[in-house]
């Protein structure tokens, strides 16, 4: 009995990011916004890119705080769909052409969304991270936090409630 | 000459560069109340299979709405800043229609602004989200 040899790095990389590509890339409101995604692992951290027209307060200035709510909702609910998608990209069931063509299961809902402001959003990148604290057949929880400068010193942290898409099959 | 209060108010709003770039309108601003139009944007979708807006584009209306409200009341005489915002998404917003928020700021201490703000595209009797916010109330002492 032979056993499969493991998968070159750089083909299973691909299909990650390829996976993650297709994940965020269609979503026209994170385009507008600007937020990629760092992945290490499954581990991601979206990155909200500074540009002028995300600022709420000019005499500050300041990030929006609307801007800083909507980036830890997009982080949110791309680390959800991640975690569902997960397992069918590395055991292959979510191949790279299916990806491509956009074969990806349905984004959670926002059920409810609350955001607590810590500190003035600096005009200049911010980066976020969630944690699912509960992902269940029909609800999740997460939270969420964003920092720029300094991780310890958090800008807002939010906890969301999320609809799951319904499994097809 | 009297000036327009809202007049001033979309002055003010069209400074805001994210509020620009939402295409934001007040239509209403007075005595801790505000009504804000955030036009139907392909570019604001978060759902590409159904069209529907993106919450966080909800959350801005929501937040400039009641910020906006915070201000225009009597006794918060200078800026603000929000300290908290819930959203409770109610219905997916039907996609091709402007959300329009409406923010009433219904109670003010000497240093916080409570909020509550309801939003509906062109059925105004099936609100797509509600929220409540808290607000610093400046130029306290």
């Amino acid at each position: 009995m032979n056993r499969r040899p493991p998968e070159p790095v750089q083909v299973v990389k691909q299909r990650r990011d390829a996976a993650l590509t297709a994940l965020a890339g269609r979503v026209p409101y994170i385009r507008f916004l600007n937020i990629s995604f760092d992945r290490r692992g499954d581990e991601l951290t979206g990155v909200l890119n500074y540009d002028d027209k995300l600022i709420g307060n000019p005499e500050l200035p300041a990030l929006h705080g609307g801007v800083t709510a909507a980036f830890l909702e997009v982080t949110a609910i791309i680390t959800l769909s991640w975690g569902l998608l997960w397992e069918d990209v590395e055991s292959g069931v979510l191949t790279l052409d299916a990806l491509e063509a956009g074969e990806l299961p349905r984004l959670p809902k926002t059920i409810d969304f609350t955001v607590d402001y810590l500190r003035s959003g600096l005009p200049r990148d911010a980066y976020a991270r969630a944690h699912v604290t509960r992902s269940g057949r029909r609800y999740a929880s997460v939270r969420a936090e964003a920092w720029q400068d300094n991780h310890d010193r958090p800008i807002a942290q939010a906890h969301a409630h999320f609809l799951m898409p319904r499994k097809e099959g | 000459m009297q000036v327009d209060k809202t007049e001033l108010a979309r002055e003010f709003i069209n400074l805001v560069p994210q509020a620009r770039a939402l295409q934001l309108e007040i239509t209403e601003i007075h005595d801790g109340i505000a009504v804000i139009r955030m036009p139907y944007d392909p570019a604001l979708v978060g759902d590409p299979d159904t069209g529907v807006i993106h919450g966080g584009a909800v959350s801005t209306l929501m937040d400039t709405c009641g910020g906006a409200a915070t201000m225009s009341h009597p006794s918060n005489p200078g800026g603000t800043a929000t300290i908290s915002l819930r959203i409770d998404y109610l219905r997916a917003a039907t996609p091709g229609q402007a959300i329009v928020a409406r923010a009433e700021c219904h109670h003010v201490t000497r240093s916080v602004a409570f909020v509550r703000a309801t939003a509906h595209d062109d059925d105004p009797d099936n609100p797509v989200a509600t929220a409540t916010g808290t607000f610093t109330v400046e130029g306290a002492t």
